[in-house]
């Protein structure tokens, strides 16, 4: 399998603090890759230097094997890199179809809408991610919709954005067992149509179920790259990550 | 469910807050109507209506953009004053009306991007900014023309008179100008990017950051089409009249604020319907004749005002609140 993204030896601090120190990680094509680690670990500084929002102080970011240079948000949307942050960004007064086209509306000349085109492929991608309820069309309102629901507009919007890779930041915390079902159903649907997932959680139990390779980090270096195959269960993953935290 | 009960359903749903000021209207209606037949089936002072009706329209209609944006303006009211002065002094100077007409348009919708840019990049609260300078016109404009209002009787012999202010099939010209600026606001509103990004912004303005959205220049347009109308509004009120005055305008503040209100456009933000706004206008509109036509004094006008919007903002509410 090739690797989407790759970082190389991946440094950075803020004003004499190490927030990542030599960190290495890649992601390939089609798979799910579990980000775990404690507070503190450097989590959201790997991500937001993944997905430019930090540049890097040095290493190297590697694109489908080439290295790119001055890395930053617009770079890494071109290589098909999205976030679906923790709030979401969605309007919840909206209907779905208004959140997944916000700021890339399908405009006829003079700015008017092409609404049907996007009504259908908004339909589209709920039901590719795996929205089955008849109740739900994308004309419904995103404040109607449960909090999985809202995850998974979300996660179409990535999709509909062009996104090979979708980072998901926290996107189980405070949802129900039905709720964190039916993001994981989400995430498998992004798996089957051959794009990639960063799922960062703090719920190792939720981590264990959805990834198929899990990287610990613990003060900001990568202790830990392990496949699914290499573990036992989420008791064996939780006791890596204690060890790792015991060590210092 | 069948699916046209489900396809009902659906378009009460959608539509449920243009509907219920529909039903305010058509009860407001029915009370004048039981209460004053006689007056009330006279076309006259349904025409009466229908002169200054279409004023008010092109104040209220921009405003149901600026409130969903989730900001409200009250300068328009002195804006409408503004715009109209400059359109009298260019008149009195001898312009081409239609270049006075422009020029009167564009002064409005500057005074809306100074005001929008005030709220956004002064990050100051857009109630409180737009108070100072509604009266911060309004005394200019005082000054200004010492005031002294002026008139200008010759422009009904002009052709733009007939065109703007004249009458078709025995309807003045102002309603079509009226109808076909509230229809292209609706398109506008519903169908076009600049509507869509002002829902976004009004109901989660870092969302629509987020999201790529230029979230001040949203703001300040939404301010601008505010003035705008007022402009058109201030300019069609000289022409009916063929005067303008110190306070022209400064009456209008309360009833088409209350217009966007009853009309079912909620306070918060991120919604609204320009449908709505148009049966808010009409409410407002003949509340103002009705009350007199039923044989009540004036001074009853206001109460009954009153009454009607904490009923119908009670009524909205039935439409349910604010979803987050």
């Amino acid at each position: 399998m090739s690797a989407i993204i790759e970082l190389k030896n991946v440094s950075k601090s803020f004003g004499g603090i190490t927030a990542l120190k030599k960190a290495s990680i890649k992601v390939d094509v089609g798979e799910v890759v579990g980000l775990i680690g404690d507070n503190g670990a450097g989590k959201s500084t790997l991500i937001k230097t993944l997905v430019g929002v930090h540049a890097p102080d040095d290493g190297q970011i590697i694109i489908r094997g080439n290295e790119v240079k001055n890395w930053n948000a617009s770079k890494a949307r071109e290589a098909g890199i999205e976030t679906v942050f923790q709030d979401r960004a969605l309007c919840p007064q909206q209907s779905i179809v208004w959140n997944i086209f916000m700021g890339k509306e399908l405009k006829h000349r003079f700015g008017f809408i092409r609404e049907k085109e996007q009504v259908r492929e908004a339909n589209k991608l709920i039901r590719e991610i795996g929205f089955t309820s008849k109740l739900i069309d994308a004309e419904s309102p995103v404040g109607n919709l449960s909090g999985g629901e809202r995850q998974g507009v979300a996660i179409a919007r990535a999709i509909y954005n062009n996104a090979e890779l979708i980072v998901l930041d926290e996107p189980t915390t405070a949802l129900s067992l039905i709720e964190t079902q039916k993001v994981f159903d989400f995430v498998d649907n992004v798996k089957k149509s051959g794009r990639s997932v960063l799922f960062i959680g703090h719920n190792i139990y939720h981590v264990y179920d959805i990834s198929d390779r899990f990287i610990v980090l613990d003060r900001g270096e990568v202790v830990h790259q392990l496949n699914k195959n290499d573990i036992e269960g989420p008791e064996a993953l939780m006791k890596v990550m204690k060890d790792a935290v015991s060590k210092h | 469910m069948s699916t046209k009960e489900s396809t009902f359903k659906n378009l009460i749903g959608k539509n449920g807050r243009a509907l219920g000021s529909l039903g305010y209207f058509i009860i407001l209606m029915l009370v004048f109507l039981i209460g004053a037949p006689e007056v009330m089936m006279r076309p006259n002072l349904h025409q009466s209506v229908f002169v200054m009706l279409p004023v008010i329209m092109f104040m209220v209609i921009p405003l149901v953009f600026l409130v969903t944006a989730g900001e409200i303006d009250l300068s328009f009211a002195s804006t409408f004053g503004l715009s109209a002065y400059i359109f009298a002094l260019l008149l009195k100077a001898g312009l081409d009306p239609l270049l006075c007409i422009l020029i009167g348009i564009l002064s409005g919708a500057v005074v809306g991007i100074l005001m929008g840019c005030l709220v956004v990049y002064g990050r100051l609260s857009s109630l409180v900014a737009s108070l100072g300078a509604l009266f911060f016109i309004r005394g200019f404009l005082f000054v200004a023309s010492d005031s002294k209002s002026i008139s200008f009787m010759e422009i009904s012999d002009h052709w733009i008179y007939d065109v703007l202010v004249g009458k078709l099939f025995g309807v003045p010209m102002q309603v079509y100008w009226a109808a076909l600026f509230t229809i292209f606001s609706y398109y506008l509103y519903r169908k076009h990017v600049f509507g869509i990004h002002i829902h976004h912004v009004g109901d989660n303005p870092d969302s629509a950051a987020q999201m790529g959205i230029n979230v001040n220049w949203v703001r300040i347009s939404a301010f601008m089409y505010v003035g705008l109308g007022a402009a058109l509004a201030g300019i069609f009120s000289c022409l009916i009249n063929f005067t303008w005055w110190p306070t022209q305008g400064f009456g209008y503040l309360l009833l088409a604020l209350a217009a966007v209100f009853i009309g079912g456009t909620p306070t918060w933000g991120g919604v609204g319907t320009i449908i709505g706004a148009v049966f808010g206008v009409g409410v407002i509109a003949y509340m103002e004749v009705g009350v007199v036509a039923m044989g009540m004094s004036g001074v009853w006008r206001q109460f009954f005002n009153g009454l009607i919007i904490i009923l119908a903002i009670l009524g909205h509410r039935f439409h349910g609140g604010r979803v987050r």
